[in-house]
């Protein structure tokens, strides 16, 4: 079977963004730029796959500039066998990312294809989903557990209150949870040998998809602060101020 | 305008975001329908044509929609959206699940987990763990909307006397089947759902000291909910987790045991009305949001918490 993982160049978590003074946007000025956390999750997810014996291909593909080959190669050094980038200088948004997806989809004909749940920059949650529909494609979202058996693929899936398990005819997607697995690190030799996996690049255009963004963005701005309060010294005191000041607890 | 809110039920009773989701849609502006999709779920339409506000409830009954599976609700979704303006649904597991495929069918773009309704086509929205607020426009034809439960109080329970209008439409998309649900019964709220909060962090250790939360939230009638840092380290399920990857809450009191106060934490609860911290560090960044502070040891402050309740 051929896995597919679509992965974000994105901001690194540990970075704390600012807004720029200009409300246009965050200022991503040399800032560190990562392999999207959940995205990093469904790559190892492929690859366990693989050394499991389930998959024989795993290739990872990202939709962005140029500058998103860093994060494919960082894929192809955590195990993928090749990576696609589809170029655009376009700033993606979600359906236009499926779109083009869906477009690489018909040509490689994965049986699984793995996204993150969402990006840690734009937070949408849609982009896998999106893909799903477009292909016709069964959905496992949010998934903490992925199994193969009879031809199908089996997803236990986080939802509010507790855990939802699936079954899916395949081909079908996935969107990872946060428990799914834990993502190795990237070895010396296996960067070294990243470099010479093979990475090709298509654009939109080739694919013959319109990736014209239709949400506008009108501004960016920092969230309302809240203001720090006081310090209580004890147990005693804090339960009287949430009783006879804060008026929360009777 | 017309608005289609889309329930998020469990064929019994209706969640309480779906009323949030209501009161997001009335701030648009125009008649807001509701669709009920499920099994055996009348109930839930009965509930919904009871809420203040809403013209017309569409009732979709059929085993086909039973477990709320995005492949064949979206396909019902998509096909009653063509007489709306505007598609809105709770940014819940299950919102979150189906919306982006309606999205997609109708080939619009999707607004997520709005927290403000600026106009019919301009919302805004956090980003970046909430560490930014976009006002983002939509030029699509038609709005898909999600919206964030906490953000827009309930409509009443109670109020209207909207009909309710029976869909025959099947649409069974044949590719995925329900396996089963492990949902957790419990005597204690929802967490987001909840008006009081309690949440550990990694300083409680290990899961057995979530113990020590449950006398205080008994006596709260509080819901317990953990930090990132206490969900990897396994010491509790990923649905407890509160913070942009987990749970949105904005309970009237959250108190927050043992979490230092990462930006992914804040994100989550820092709507609270009243904050409290509890941790030994007394340089965590949790005691810059919280209200009320307390740096003590939580294996000490926890039971004469509970002691003085």
């Amino acid at each position: 079977m051929k896995v597919l993982v679509p992965v974000k160049r994105v901001v690194d978590y540990n970075v704390k963004v600012r807004v720029k003074p200009d409300k246009s946007g965050v200022d991503l000025n040399n800032v560190k730029m990562s392999v999207n956390p959940f995205c990093e999750i469904a790559v190892e997810e492929a690859v366990r796959m693989k050394e499991a014996g389930i998959a024989d291909e795993v290739v990872a593909v990202s939709v962005g500039t140029k500058a998103s080959q860093e994060q494919l190669r960082t894929c192809l050094a955590l195990g993928a066998d090749r990576a696609v980038l589809i170029e655009t200088d376009v700033e993606a948004q979600p359906l236009g990312i499926a779109k083009a997806l869906a477009a690489l989809q018909e040509k490689e004909k994965a049986d699984i294809v793995i996204f993150g749940k969402q990006s840690i920059d734009g937070d949408n949650s849609q982009t896998g989903q999106m893909f799903a529909a477009l292909t016709g494609m069964p959905q496992g979202t949010f998934a903490s557990k992925v199994s193969v058996a009879d031809g199908k693929l089996e997803v236990t899936r986080e939802v509010d209150g507790g855990l939802q398990t699936v079954s899916l005819t395949l081909p079908a997607v996935v969107s990872t949870d946060l428990r799914l697995n834990e993502p190795r690190y990237a070895s010396l030799p296996n960067i070294m040998k990243a470099k010479k996996k093979p990475l090709d690049v298509v654009t939109p255009e080739e694919l013959g998809v319109d990736m014209t963004p239709t949400l506008e963005v009108i501004s960016v701005e920092p969230p309302p602060e809240r203001k720090g309060g006081i310090k209580v010294a004890s147990v005693e005191e804090l339960v009287d101020k949430l009783k006879n000041e804060a008026k929360v607890i009777s | 305008m017309s608005i289609l809110v889309v329930a998020d039920h469990d064929n019994a009773t209706l969640i309480p975001a779906t009323r949030a989701t209501v009161a997001a849609a009335q701030n648009v502006g125009g008649d807001v329908d509701v669709l009920v999709a499920g099994e055996n779920c009348r109930a839930v339409a009965e509930a919904a044509a009871k809420l203040p506000g809403v013209n017309k409830v569409l009732l979709a009954d059929n085993a086909a929609y039973g477990h709320g599976l995005a492949e064949s609700l979206a396909l019902l979704a998509a096909e009653v959206a063509a007489n709306y303006s505007h598609v809105m649904a709770p940014h819940t597991s299950m919102g979150r699940n189906f919306l982006p495929r309606v999205a997609a069918l109708l080939d619009v773009a999707q607004i997520s987990d709005i927290i403000e309704v600026v106009s019919e086509d301009t919302f805004k929205r956090p980003i970046y763990a909430g560490n930014a607020i976009a006002t983002v426009k939509s030029n699509d034809a038609k709005k898909v909307v999600s919206v964030r439960g906490t953000a827009y109080d309930p409509v009443p329970e109670e109020g209207g006397s909207a009909s309710i209008e029976d869909l025959s439409a099947v649409h069974d998309a044949g590719t995925s089947t329900w396996v089963k649900d492990d949902i957790v019964a419990s005597e204690r709220p929802e967490l987001t759902a909840a008006r009081v909060v309690i949440s550990g962090g990694r300083g409680m250790q290990n899961g057995e000291n979530f113990k020590l939360l449950e006398g205080i939230a008994d006596k709260l009638g509080a819901a317990i909910g953990a930090s990132r840092a206490a969900v990897d380290a396994g010491f509790v399920p990923n649905d407890m987790q509160v913070g942009q990857t987990g749970k949105i809450v904005a309970p009237d009191l959250y108190i927050a045991v043992g979490i230092s106060g990462a930006i992914q934490h804040l994100a989550g609860m820092k709507d609270s009305k009243v904050i409290v911290a509890i941790n030994k560090d007394e340089d965590a960044p949790i005691f810059q949001v919280a209200d009320y502070g307390l740096v003590a040891d939580l294996f000490q402050a926890l039971p004469e918490l509970e002691e003085r309740l």
